[in-house]
This record gives structure tokens, sequence and C-alpha cells, in this order.
């Protein structure tokens, strides 16, 4: 059974084989003088005014909460949708139930505020 | 063909790693809440490993209210982790010893 | 499909407490910034109507509907008008405590209200997918309720806590559940308790498997020994308003889960459960009795209180018999009422910004107010199970239950720690009524409703005791 997964290893090797050879061949064959200008992060030309590594503002969890919860009910759309036919006012009056609570939950998110970016 | 057990063993492995981190991490509260969604994704491999060799669908419905609950624990999880953030400044685990269990 | 509106009409309290506590929100959002008498009034009109509604479809026969989903019992309707009076009475209590913390107050309410119609939905399941939705809708808003306050760090904690634990532990659950999924085929209940009858031996080994996670599951939700160290840290981290929430109706909740889970989906394993339940039970009793006596915060205290009570409810889980899970029910509505009773009183004394934490805050009480400190002592007295009051009865009943199925030796652990735990309780009555209070000042609870409230609550614990009569045939009814 595990036979059925040596082509993947083969693929992983080959993998690892050209992106640590490329590195390392460039390593040994390249000339390697660093100075400031060279070292430091480019930035369209002019001199960098912050640290490239920022951490994110927290208003981005706010809004990917917001997401996460808005997009995966999404996720009981596609095979209500398969199915519409077969099952009806009742499946079809069930969702609009269930949109509709999504809709006071939205309407909360919105008069709160949550929606605002400053 | 790959058999039941291996996907069964598969998710039990999961499981484990995710459990494991739970109760291990001593570092970041984030990596718990991937540990957490790691765990009922392990759960869902199990739901549709049972669901495809016993020809019943059930257990495909079952998994996506399994993931809707997921994305809202997650969110809860996050918010909190966010009051958190704005009170101690800080999201390690072993920063969490106000209250002494 | 055609539209079951006959399944509609039995789901009609889940339905009622849903679409009014959406319009709850709605109203409280456009009722302006400050704390609206709207959101307190509607919430109480909510959990109201939906108690009178359920007491009005009392005598309706055992019904399932939904598609095998939901199902309407004397164990869901009883178990649903508890959550709901239990639930008035917290927003009742919590109201003033709400505003001179300034938590979000329209919060406060939607969140425990989605909670109360999480239990509701819970205990009515007939499916893994329901019964699943619902644990979680039960404990989604409680994490949320905890980190409301935001005035210190340790409610945030207490909150994370509580969401890793509790996560955590519907993780195993549904571990277990899946298997309990593959080695049946069925999702449905009833269907599983056929399916087990007729299995093979070999598959009996996947049952047992899935039912360690599941027992696992259900003892971190019911917060007793070995998952237990959540309960003292949130019930000592949380707002107390919160605090009185998480004590009283997940408990309920969490036995519903038990008899949908143990009793009606697994009754043939019942020996394997059996030998986890024991192993759990008697763990609890003694754990939670022993390290409460050590404790000098008066949450804390409780906390570990309410390991050793969940303890002596799953006695009569163990004995697997009718009258054993009726005494248990007895046994968790009584508790739901006491511990009521108690934590409303830690949260309705606490004034001026100062919560109240160590059992010597209640120092002289008896002097500040007799009347309230003796509803603290009647409450006190039942917990520790003296008789005539409704704890004694209660621990009579599942006492009874073990008995009779020939376990006498858990009795008797059961019985010592029971006058073990006595101490602890008698303590908080001897500094109520013994020592010298700090202030000399007179205290008095803010409102009229509040002082008829916890006279009801803390009466009940009496009457219930003198008269168990009523309540005990309602729980015998039920199964």
């Amino acid at each position: 059974m595990l036979t059925n997964y040596f082509p993947i290893l083969v693929f992983i090797a080959i993998g690892i084989a050209i992106g640590g050879g490329a590195l390392l061949l460039s390593r040994l064959i390249a000339p390697h003088r660093p100075d400031t200008e060279k070292l430091s992060p480019y930035e369209c030309g002019f001199a960098p005014f912050e640290d490239t590594r920022l951490p994110f503002d927290i208003r981005y969890y706010l809004v990917a909460l917001l997401f996460i919860l808005f997009d995966l009910e999404t996720a009981f759309f596609v095979p209500w949708a398969v199915v519409l036919r077969k099952i009806g006012v009742y499946g079809f009056s069930t969702m609009i139930i269930f949109l509709l609570i999504l809709v006071v939950g939205f309407i909360y998110e919105w008069k709160k505020g949550a929606l605002e970016w400053e | 063909m790959i058999s039941l057990s291996t996907y069964l063993s598969v998710s039990a492995v999961l499981f484990g790693i995710s459990l494991a981190g739970i109760i291990l991490n001593r570092k970041n509260l984030i990596l718990i809440l991937m540990c957490i969604e790691l765990m009922l994704l392990s759960v869902n491999t199990n739901f549709i490993a049972f669901s495809h060799y016993l020809n019943n669908t059930v257990g495909q419905v079952f998994v996506f209210f399994i993931l809707a609950v997921a994305a809202a624990e997650t969110a809860i999880g996050l918010a909190i982790l966010m009051v958190l953030f704005r009170k101690r400044n800080s999201i390690k685990v072993e920063e969490l010893n106000i209250l002494k269990g | 499909m055609p539209v079951p509106v006959s399944d509609l009409m039995l789901a009609a309290p889940q339905w009622f407490v849903l679409i009014m506590t959406c319009v709850t929100l709605l109203v409280s959002l456009w009722s302006g910034k400050k704390a609206s008498p709207w959101t307190y009034g509607l919430s109480q009109v909510t959990l109201l109507g939906a108690v009178v509604i359920t007491a009005l479809m009392y005598d309706q026969p055992r019904t399932v509907a939904f598609y095998g989903n939901m199902i309407f019992d004397k164990i869901s309707a009883l178990l649903t008008i508890f959550v709901c009076v239990i639930t008035a009475f917290v927003l009742l209590y919590s109201r003033d405590y709400l505003k001179q913390h300034k938590m979000a107050y329209t919060e406060y309410h939607v969140l425990t209200l989605f909670s109360a119609l999480g239990m509701m939905v819970l205990v009515s399941s007939y499916s893994f997918i329901s019964l699943y939705v619902g644990l979680e809708l039960f404990t989604l808003p409680l994490y949320a309720l905890i980190a409301l306050r935001r005035d210190a760090a340790v409610f945030a904690e207490a909150s994370m806590k509580y969401f890793v634990m509790g996560a955590m532990a519907s993780g195993m659950l549904l571990y277990g559940l899946s298997m309990l999924y593959g080695a049946t085929g069925t999702v449905d209940i009833p269907s599983i308790a056929s399916a087990i009858v007729g299995l093979p031996q070999g598959q009996h080994l996947i049952i047992v498997f899935g039912l360690v996670f599941v027992l696992a599951g259900i003892a971190f939700k019911l917060g007793a020994v070995p998952f237990h160290m959540w309960v003292p840290d949130v019930y000592d981290g949380s707002p107390n308003t919160v605090t009185l929430m998480i004590a009283t109706g997940p408990k309920i909740a969490a036995f519903g889960l038990v008899v949908r889970l143990l009793a009606e989906a697994l009754p043939d394993v019942h020996v394997a459960w059996q030998h986890g339940l024991i192993l759990i039970a008697v763990l609890s009793i003694v754990l939670g009795n022993i390290v409460a006596i050590v404790q000098t915060n008066i949450k804390r205290m409780l906390a570990y209180s309410s390991i050793a009570h969940m303890g002596y409810m799953l006695l009569g889980i163990i004995a697997g018999t009718a009258s054993g899970y009726s005494a248990s029910m007895f046994y968790t509505l009584i508790y739901a009422i006491m511990s009521l009773a108690a934590f409303g009183l830690v949260s309705m004394l606490s004034r001026d910004g100062v919560d109240i934490q160590r059992i010597e805050d209640l120092r002289g009480l008896n002097a500040r107010n007799p009347w309230l400190a003796f509803m603290m002592l009647l409450v006190m007295f039942s917990m520790a199970g003296v008789p005539p009051l409704a704890g004694f009865m209660a621990k009579i009943a599942v006492l009874e239950a073990v008995i009779s199925v020939g376990q006498v030796w858990l009795a008797v652990v059961a019985l010592l720690f029971a006058i073990v735990g006595a101490y602890y309780y008698l303590r908080v009555v001897k500094v109520m009524y013994f020592d010298e209070p700090i202030k000399k000042t007179d205290i008095e609870l803010p409102s009229m409703d509040m002082r008829v409230a916890m006279t009801i609550n803390g009466l009940s614990v009496l009457i219930l005791g003198m008269f168990p009569a009523v309540l005990m045939g309602l729980c015998r009814a039920a199964f």
C-alpha cells in the first residue's frame, strides 16, 4: 500500500534537490560582497521608512472575525442549492429563516460600527 | 484503494497531535486555537471516512455542521484573544497565571 | 418533503425564544445607549413566555419531530421549564450588578438568552447533530459572557481558559460520537440504541473506544474529576453574575446531555459506562469535598462543592434504572435551585464595585440583614444535606438508587464524604452568625422584586425539602 506513495517521495526529493541546489550553487559560485545599501530592503528606490516586519493592525482581526463568521455559513448554501428542487417549500423556507438570523447578526454588527474602519 | 483503517489512523494521529499541542504548548495562544481547529478537522476526517465506507450521507451532513460551529468557535476564541491582548499586551500561555488552577 | 406543521408546533418554545431574542436585540439597538428597561423587560417576557408555552404543551404525548432530530417528552419539557425559570432569576439577580460594573447590558441579556436557547435545544435533541449544535449554542455564549467585563485582565483570562477547555471537551465528545457513528452507521439516538443490540462481538470494541471519549467529554462539561481543573478557575475568575449563570443552567443542560447520550443511546453497554462513571463520581465526591475545606474564597469553595455535587448527581445515573435517572434529575434540579440562591446572594451583596470574594466578607451578615442571612443559612444547610431541606431529600433519593442496584459501598463512600462536606458549609454559617461584622451598617437588596425573588428562592429549598412529592412525582413521570 505504501508503494502508492513512492511517486510523492520522488517528487519531494527532486523538489528539495532543485530548490536547495540552486541556493547552494549561488552560494558557492556567485561573488559575495555585502554592504548596507545591498542589505537594506528595497522600497521603490528611496530609503525604507520602517521595519519590514510590521505587526498587523488589530482592526484586521475584527474584519477577519466577521469574515470567518459570514464566510463559512455559505458552506450551507452549496448543498442546499444542489437539491433545492427536491426539498421544496420546506427546504426553501428553512434557508430563508437561516438567512434572516444571519441578517439580524449583520444589522447588529453594522449598527455597532464594526464595519467602520476609523 | 485506501482502506478505512488508514483514514482512521491518520485522524487518530491528527487528534493526538492537536491534543498534545493544547496541553504541551507554553508559548502562544494562537497555536492553541489552531490545535482546536485541527482537532475538529480530525473528527471531520473520521466522519467523512465512515460516511464513505458505510455508504451513508449523514456523516457528511454532520461535517457541515461541525465546520460551521468551528467557524463560530474560532471567531469567539479570536475575540477573547483580542480582549486578552489589549489587557495584557501578551498572548503567551505561561503568562496566564492570575488564576491558579 | 412536506412542511411538517405539527413539528413546528412542537418546537414552539424554541421558536418563541429565538424570535424574541432577535427582537430584543433589535429593539435594544435602537433604544439608545443606556441600559434600557426594554432589554430587561423583553428578556423576561421571552423566558416566561417559553415557560408558559412549555407548560401548556406538557401533557402532550412523547413525539419525535423534524425527521428524528428532536423529541418532545416529559424530560425535555421539565428541563426546559427549569432552564427558563432559572435563567429568568439569573437575569433578575444580575440587573444591578451589570449597571454597577458597566457591563454591556444588551449583550449580556441577548447572550444569556441564546445560551438558554441552546440548553433548550440540547435537552430536546434526539440525534447527535442537534445534540452537538445545542451543546455549542449553549456554551459559546458563556465564553463571551465572561469576557464582557473589561475592567481587569482576570476576566479575559478566565474566559480564555474556559474556552480552551470547553473546545477541547467538545472535540473529545465529537471524536467519541464519530466512533459511535462508524460502528452503527446512524446518528439518531434510538437507531443507535437498537443497532448496538444486533452488533457482532468485534464491533463492541469500537463502541467502547468511542464511549471513553464521550465520557471524557461529559466529565468536562459537568466539571467532574479528573476533568475538573477549569471549574474553580472559571468560577473564581468570572464576574459574579456570569458565575451565577455558569453554575446553574448548564448543570441542567449537562444532565440532559448525560441522559440522552448514556441512558437513551447506549443503554446496552451500560456495564461499560457504569465503570467509568463510578470512577468519575467517587473521585469527584472525594476530591470536591476535601479540597473545598481549605478554600478561603467563597466562589472557589462553591466551585469545589459543585464538583462534589456533580459526583452525587452521577450516582443515580450509575444505577441505570428509571428510578435512578429520576433521582438524578431531582438532584440536578435541586442543586440548580440551591446554587442559584447561593451565587445570587454572592452577586447581589457585591456592592460599590467590590465583589464578594472571601468567605470572611460575609462576616456578621446576620447582624446586618437577618433575613438574607437566614436564606443563606437554608441554602448552606441544604447543600450540606441537613434534613428537612431539599438537599437532604435529593441525597436520599440518589443513595437509595445506588443501594437498590447493590452498590452499597458507593453509598457508604458518598455518605461519609457528605459528612466531611458539611464542615465547610457550616463554616459559612458560623461566619455569618457568630463573627463580628466588619461594618455595622445595614445591608439591603436594592429593589423589591429582588427581595421577593430571593425569598421565593430561599424558601423553595425549605418547601421542596418538606414536600418533595410534587417535584419527585414529575421527575418519576419523566422516565
